[in-house]
């Protein structure tokens, strides 16, 4: 689907229910993040939700900084589950929860922006994960295992999925 | 207990009672919450999810959230089914049109539903008719505290529960309301609420919740920040406004009534005529009369309906809820014209007695 207001491709796909009628606006990035930012106007930041945050940040980012730099960090990748900044930018989900280790310095104002605060302040339950390396060694583990079976490396894959079990297993105790 | 039996009974919302239940449908709170060891739903392999379902699952069967629990597996149902379940609220757009494993666990009174693998591992919610947050609330943290216990969740020292999206970070909890409000649409006030509402950080959407359009006048009000505020402050913001906007809808309701009574009533009472004369009817349209004619019983102009009937049109005149009581694959113009009949047969009994059984 087109832009509404240019031929690029449209990704951002906005229903306004602030008029008599919803008004449904399908634009790019670019435009979107005009659309989004104007209309903010003096209403708190994440009244567009994570669209509006997004396309703000993206903006923010980009004063003071060259394309190159803003690629660099596009680039930068989770080294649990592989996902890029820019695939999270693009599908507005995160890849497994060690992103938001991995992404910090960016996911930090994005959340502020929609939260307005960083921490928090709720339940929490009664036991912790603990060490979050701990953790994320079975989502990597995992991940290396589908490698290792799209790379045919199938000894390594089962040495991996024994290492798994006896881990779950360990767990579970 | 089979899912067909879902179509027999009333679900929860559609009870019509509760506090305040002429203008609040229901009360509602949703948790996001992921399984530590696995990658957000985006990142995971079909066997993930095969696994992440299976634990989830035996979790929830385990740490026995209802004495009477269905537990459908989405991925299996025809579209009609799935689309059966978001009618009646229990799973959303998103459950019924995903990929992959996925399922729904729900008691049998339609209160509560835990939707395994959706945008997030692990997605509880309970509702219950009329303006009820605070005992919504205190349900679904005794259902998250029972499964806590038999897994563990993805959490963080300081951000809190881990969501695949940032939007949902730290409590992870949506806690809404869905209102009726016919007269603060009449007399074009709806805009001045949803700006007043959106300077407090809280969210406007449709019948359907994200995405979705108002349809029949109807709003989901909810909160939009989930992170930096207690649960039950949450719970607190958006129950200390509800009042206020049951108070502005009670009062143009009334302004209504006072100044325009004759064309207040004209106006109720044209869409009951259609409901019941029509011969083929849009679902659009239908939910456009239903709510006047809701609002005309709840301001004491139409005497041979209850709140109850009403919603309970709503959802039966729905496009899969018409396909399983026909039990008919029905095109659009078919399901308009068994829409019509629907309503017919319903509203033109004489007798009150015959109506389906209020739950």
């Amino acid at each position: 689907m087109k832009c509404q207001q240019c031929e690029r491709p449209a990704t951002f796909h906005i229903t306004e229910l602030t008029g008599g009628k919803p008004q449904e606006l399908h634009l790019c990035e670019e435009h979107a993040r005009t659309y989004l930012t104007s209309s903010s106007g003096g209403e708190p930041a994440g009244a567009g939700g994570m669209a509006a945050a997004l396309a703000q940040q993206v903006q923010q980012m980009a004063i003071g900084q060259t394309a190159e730099e803003l690629a660099q960090l596009d680039q930068q990748a989770c080294p649990v589950c592989g996902i890029t900044f820019y695939e999270f930018r693009s599908q507005g989900r995160l890849g497994c929860p060690h992103d938001y280790v991995a992404f910090q310095p960016q996911l930090e104002p994005l959340i502020m922006n929609v939260h307005g605060e960083s921490e928090h302040v709720g339940k929490r339950p009664r036991c912790t994960p603990g060490s979050s390396e701990k953790r994320t060694q079975l989502i990597r583990m995992r991940r290396e295992m589908k490698e290792s079976i799209e790379n045919e490396k199938y000894e390594r894959a089962s040495e991996l999925r024994d290492q798994i079990r006896r881990i779950e297993t360990g767990q579970a105790s | 207990m089979e899912l067909k039996e879902l179509t027999q009974s009333s679900g929860e919302w559609l009870r019509g009672n509760g506090p305040e239940a002429d203008i609040v449908i229901s009360s509602r709170v949703r948790l996001a919450r992921n399984l530590a060891d696995f990658p957000f739903i985006s990142r995971t392999t079909p066997q993930d999810r095969v696994q992440i379902e299976r634990i989830l699952r035996d979790s929830i069967i385990a740490s026995q959230v209802s004495a009477d629990l269905l537990y459908i597996a989405v991925d299996e149902l025809e579209g009609v089914d799935r689309q059966l379940l978001v009618e009646r609220h229990l799973i959303s757009r998103e459950h019924a049109e995903g990929q992959g494993r996925r399922a729904v666990a729900i008691d049998k009174a339609e209160k509560f539903s835990l939707m395994i693998n959706e945008e997030d591992h692990l997605r509880i919610q309970v509702l219950q008719s009329g303006f009820n947050l605070r005992s919504v609330w205190e349900q679904i943290n005794a259902i998250d505290n029972a499964i806590e216990q038999k897994v563990t969740y993805a959490f963080h020292e300081r951000l809190g529960y881990l969501t695949a999206c940032p939007t949902n970070v730290g409590t992870g909890m949506r806690v809404s309301v869905m209102m009726h409000l016919p007269a603060l649409v009449i007399t074009r006030q709806i805009e001045k609420v949803f700006r007043s509402l959106q300077k407090i950080s809280l969210a406007v959407r449709g019948l359907f919740g994200e995405g979705s359009q108002a349809m029949g006048d109807f709003y989901q009000i909810s909160n939009q920040i989930t992170l930096g505020r207690s649960e039950d402050d949450l719970v607190q913001q958006v129950s200390d406004i509800v009042p206020v906007i049951i108070d502005y809808e009670r009062q143009a309701r009334q302004f209504l009534i006072k100044e325009s009574q004759e064309n207040l009533h004209d106006r109720v009472s044209r869409a009951y005529g259609i409901l019941r004369t029509a011969q083929t009817i849009s679902s659009e349209e239908t939910m456009h009369l239903l709510s006047s004619v809701r609002m005309g019983v709840n301001l004491g102009l139409i005497a041979d309906l209850q709140i109850a009937d009403i919603n309970e049109l709503f959802i039966h005149t729905q496009p899969a809820h018409l396909q399983k009581r026909t039990g008919n694959e029905l095109g659009s113009s078919d399901r308009n014209i068994e829409r019509a009949r629907y309503l017919r047969q319903y509203l033109n009994r004489e007798d009150g007695a015959q109506r389906a059984e209020k739950n």
